[in-house]
């Protein structure tokens, strides 16, 4: 088993409806978020053209945040799915520096760190994460890249893809189609 | 500052006294007490249906609650064809409206008090007698006509009823002359029928869809937004002409960035392709259509090669994209758009994308425009309206194709200088934040200068409470039973609106303010229930299911029974036209002095250093009334104004640099607006997402974020033919230095 996203760049409109989502499914508070929406433009009017990324954890398969972690609190659960323990984690920020990703925040009330999970209290129970299952046009994917019929296989199999920076050896589990 | 007999009051704390908060700002945790950070546990919540209210499409919903009785969540329905099931970010964070700490939480009366206007706290019976002894009075001094109702949305229909059975169709909302009414002109004169809302657009089975400055992803109208997705993944060719490279242009095989203001030169020449090389539907055209020889005619000298200098877009491409829309007819639409007051021509422009569609034979078409159908809901039995001696629409008259009142005419006609036939002296606005949703903020102040009576019915201290005399909290949807929602889609279907908590703080339901006022004026037999869920389900029974039933599905799927959603092949057909066939040439138009065929009029460019102001969404806003929500002002809390980088060079701007605005009447921004400089947009033009720039403190996250566009729109260009007021030929240029600087020292 092994939980992946994969994003169509083509289809998303940069809605943020997956952001709002998340705020609300997992109490992210104001200010702060686990998800959010990259815009990068190319070109000189009128050639131009952009790319339009829902973004998050990678929950990467050499997560550099499991191995600074200190105390054990970030760490990989079934599938993939790295998560915090909120009530192991000391607040050092090691984590946050070592994210190429940027992926993470101290949380400003409780004090330890917090992060996209893959929804994965949803995902235990069948359901799809929060910002996929909202999102509007559809263009978010996720489900089981060892499973050779999951959707996520089978675009990965069929489309252009790439994953956001690469060269931090990372193995990112989110996969953008281009 | 000028005392006038009407202050701007901002609306203060008041109605905070008394009522229990959850205390300091607004926090989600707080909110949110407990399973924090876990997740939402959906096995533990209760669901009740809604449909939101966020926008004007109308998504049904379900509303989730916890044994505390907070809102949770609020989701899509799987059954709605609004939605299938998903929100989009509005939606999303409509718990956001019902959370909002800065609410009006009670009735407010203008009071005079050490020689300064200010609100204060009333109970509803105050507030509502008060009313409904002003509008006896108004009816007694100059006839209930004078009292104007002007609404947008939900609220606005209850009131409606009020004003009716009161004796005042003086009724108007923007939606018709600020937004879609050249719309519904262009396409019933060609085809004899307005394309509705949500629009009967065959988007999901289209082939081509063209866009003319329409921006579907950025504007976040649904199930279009969903339809259009799904047609990426078929492989459908976007054809979008925007002055800006907007969301859905980036998607588009085409994307034409044409001057502004010249759409039309670029529809004449796409027909004169389509006709002069023989590329339109001549089965569909012989059939169908009248007038085709004088179009012919008309479109002769359109040449690719004479729009080419008029809308900077090169004749090959011109050629290539009416070439590509022939291609996939009959499957292809050219989108009408929705807010199309531009330019003052509009519902010509709008006739003119209505004639290529007829070209490309695309009206009743499979990918083109289908014919919808919807369910009548039956009206509860209430007496017969009297009849008013004269209505809104009288006071637009020198419009003759307006369809319903115009709300700038009611508001020109509340101006005591202006020659008017007839005069209004009060009004009731409901769900509008009038200085910001009609232009020329200058004649709304000077005619609520003038009214005798002025009542606001809102969720929000939006701008225009702060010019009430009274102003009625309004919950807000999730806090309501509302009208049934029947819509007119491929298949008819309703949905229900019900409260899932009780409403916050001291704020009704619109239905609950209308029946009070009614009673008070001895309308009583208008309003024979004691609660509006005994109309729903009275009309639910007479549509073959009850309240009890809706509770639990939220929307129900009717089957058609009218005609089939397209045309076969070769049926005989009567359009709802003058001459039963699609109008190329209008008769109907020529009689009325007008151009029977449309034709391009070149208008005004911007002055030297000067740039053409357009406005448009941002996915997660609807207009000015979202800024303030929590969730949403946590995703966009500011607008910026994008700016092409060879003008930035000329100024000197830096990205992010603030600057102020100031238009070609002298008009400057209240507020600095953040520079985007971006190859996103042409050089003549400049850009920014509307509803931002709010002036009212009260309005905590909004205030003061960003500029207003409305704001800059000073010059309005009438449309003859209805009276639509186009906003976009206001031009602005860059302030470095705050202009505000020596006031406020």
């Amino acid at each position: 088993m092994r939980y992946v996203m994969v994003i169509d760049t083509k289809k998303c409109v940069g809605c943020s409806d997956c952001v709002v989502a998340c705020q609300v499914e997992n109490d992210v508070p104001l200010g702060y978020c686990r998800d959010w929406v990259t815009e990068s433009v190319s070109g000189k009017f009128p050639k131009v053209e952009m790319e339009l990324r829902s973004e998050r954890c990678n929950h990467c398969e050499n997560p550099p945040c499991v191995r600074t972690c200190p105390t054990g609190a970030s760490h990989t659960v079934d599938g993939g799915i790295v998560v915090v323990t909120g009530n192991k984690c000391i607040g050092c920020g090691a984590c946050i520096e070592s994210c190429p990703y940027d992926a993470r925040y101290q949380h400003p009330e409780e004090g330890y760190v917090d992060k996209c999970t893959f929804c994965f209290h949803r995902v235990e129970k069948g359901m799809k994460p929060a910002c996929v299952s909202v999102c509007p046009t559809r263009c978010m994917y996720f489900g089981d890249l060892h499973d050779p019929n999951s959707d996520v296989s089978r675009l990965l199999a069929e489309r252009k893809y790439k994953v956001l920076a690469p060269e931090a050896g990372t193995k990112p589990q989110v996969y953008y189609l281009i | 500052m000028k005392t006038t007999r009407r202050e701007f009051i901002k609306v203060s704390s008041l109605g905070l006294g008394g009522v229990a908060l959850a205390g300091g700002g607004f926090s989600l945790s707080k909110l949110f007490g407990e399973s924090k950070h876990q997740g939402l546990d959906m096995s533990k919540l209760k669901r009740y249906p809604t449909y939101c209210d966020v926008c004007f499409w109308k998504c049904a919903a379900w509303t989730y609650v916890n044994d505390k009785n907070e809102i949770k969540k609020v989701a899509g329905n799987e059954l709605d064809t609004h939605c299938r099931g998903r929100l989009c970010p509005r939606g999303t964070g409509g718990l956001g409206m019902y959370y909002d700490d800065d609410r009006l939480k009670t009735p407010l009366i203008r009071v005079e008090k050490d020689g300064k206007q200010t609100f204060r706290e009333a109970s509803w019976e105050e507030a509502l007698d008060l009313i409904s002894g002003k509008m006896k009075d108004i009816k007694s001094k100059y006839g209930a006509e004078s009292f104007a109702l002007l609404k947008h949305g939900s609220p606005g229909k209850h009131f409606e009823h009020l004003f009716k059975a009161f004796g005042s169709d003086t009724i108007a909302e923007p939606a018709f002359a600020q937004c879609r009414g050249p719309r519904a002109v262009g396409f019933k004169l060609t085809f004899g029928s307005a394309v509705g809302s949500p629009e009967t657009t065959d988007i999901r089975d289209s082939k081509c869809l063209v866009l003319i400055g329409s921006h579907i992803g950025e504007n976040m109208h649904n199930s279009q937004v969903q339809e259009v997705s799904d047609a990426i993944d078929r492989g459908i060719t976007i054809i979008t002409v925007d002055p800006r490279l907007s969301t859905i242009a980036n998607k588009s095989k085409f994307w034409l960035p044409i001057r502004p203001a010249t759409d039309m030169a670029l529809l004449l020449a796409w027909m004169h392709v389509l006709i002069y090389e023989e590329l339109y539907d001549k089965k569909y055209i012989d059939k169908y259509s009248i007038g085709f020889d004088k179009l012919k005619e008309h479109v002769r000298k359109f040449t690719p090669e004479w729009a080419y200098p008029i809308t900077d877009i090169k004749p090959n491409q011109i050629r290539e994209t009416a070439r590509e829309m022939a291609k996939a007819s009959p499957a292809v639409l050219v989108h009408p758009g929705r807010h199309v007051t531009w330019y003052g021509d509009d519902a010509q422009r709008s006739r003119a994308i209505a004639i290529l569609n007829a070209l490309l034979g695309s009206w009743g078409k499979r990918g083109g425009f289908y014919f919808s159908e919807k369910l009548k809901v039956p009206k509860y039995p209430h007496p017969h309206y009297p009849e008013p001696n004269w209505d809104a629409k009288d006071l637009s008259k020198k419009y003759p194709l307006a369809k319903t009142g115009i709300t700038t005419e009611v508001i020109r006609a509340s101006i005591p200088d202006e020659n008017t036939e007839h005069k209004v002296k009060a009004w009731m606005v409901a769900g509008t934040n009038l200085t910001q949703s009609v232009p020329n903020k200058k004649m709304t102040l000077k005619a609520i200068e003038a009214l005798e009576f002025l009542v606001v019915v809102d969720l929000m201290p939006m701008e225009i409470t702060g010019y009430a005399d009274v102003i009625l909290p309004e919950c807000s949807y999730l806090e309501r039973y509302d009208m049934i929602r029947s819509s007119g889609w491929r298949t008819p279907s309703i949905a229900l609106r019900m409260p899932a908590v009780e409403p916050r703080f001291n704020s009704k339901p619109a239905w609950w303010m209308a029946k009070q006022l009614g009673e008070k004026l001895g309308l009583g037999d208008y309003f024979k229930y004691n609660d509006y869920k005994e109309v729903i389900d009275w009309q639910l029974k007479q549509l073959g299911t009850s309240l009890e039933e809706m509770k639990h599905v939220g929307v129900m799927n009717f089957n058609r029974n009218g005609r089939e959603l397209y045309l076969k092949d070769g049926e005989d057909y009567k359009f709802k036209t003058p001459s039963g066939k699609i109008e190329l040439y209008s008769e109907k138009l020529d009689k009325m002095g007008f151009d029977p065929i449309p034709v391009y009029k070149a208008h005004e460019k911007p002055p030297q250093n000067y740039y053409r102001l357009i406005y448009g969404r941002a996915p997660m806003h609807t207009f000015s009334k979202t800024i303030n929500n929590p969730y949403l002002n946590d995703l966009k809390d500011t607008n910026n104004l994008w700016i092409n980088p060879r003008v930035a060079d000329i100024w000197g701007l830096k990205y992010g640099q603030e600057i102020w605005i100031k238009n070609q009447d002298g008009k400057v921004s209240d507020f600095p607006v953040k520079v985007r400089i971006t190859e996103r947009i042409r050089w003549d033009s400049v850009y920014m997402v509307h509803g931002f720039g709010h002036n009212n403190k009260k309005l905590s996250r909004a205030y003061g974020k960003g500029a207003s566009d409305s704001q800059m729109i000073t010059k309005v260009l009438v449309d003859p033919l209805m009276g639509g007021t186009g906003l976009r030929g206001n031009f602005v240029t860059i302030l470095l230095d705050n202009p505000h600087k020596n006031i406020e020292s």
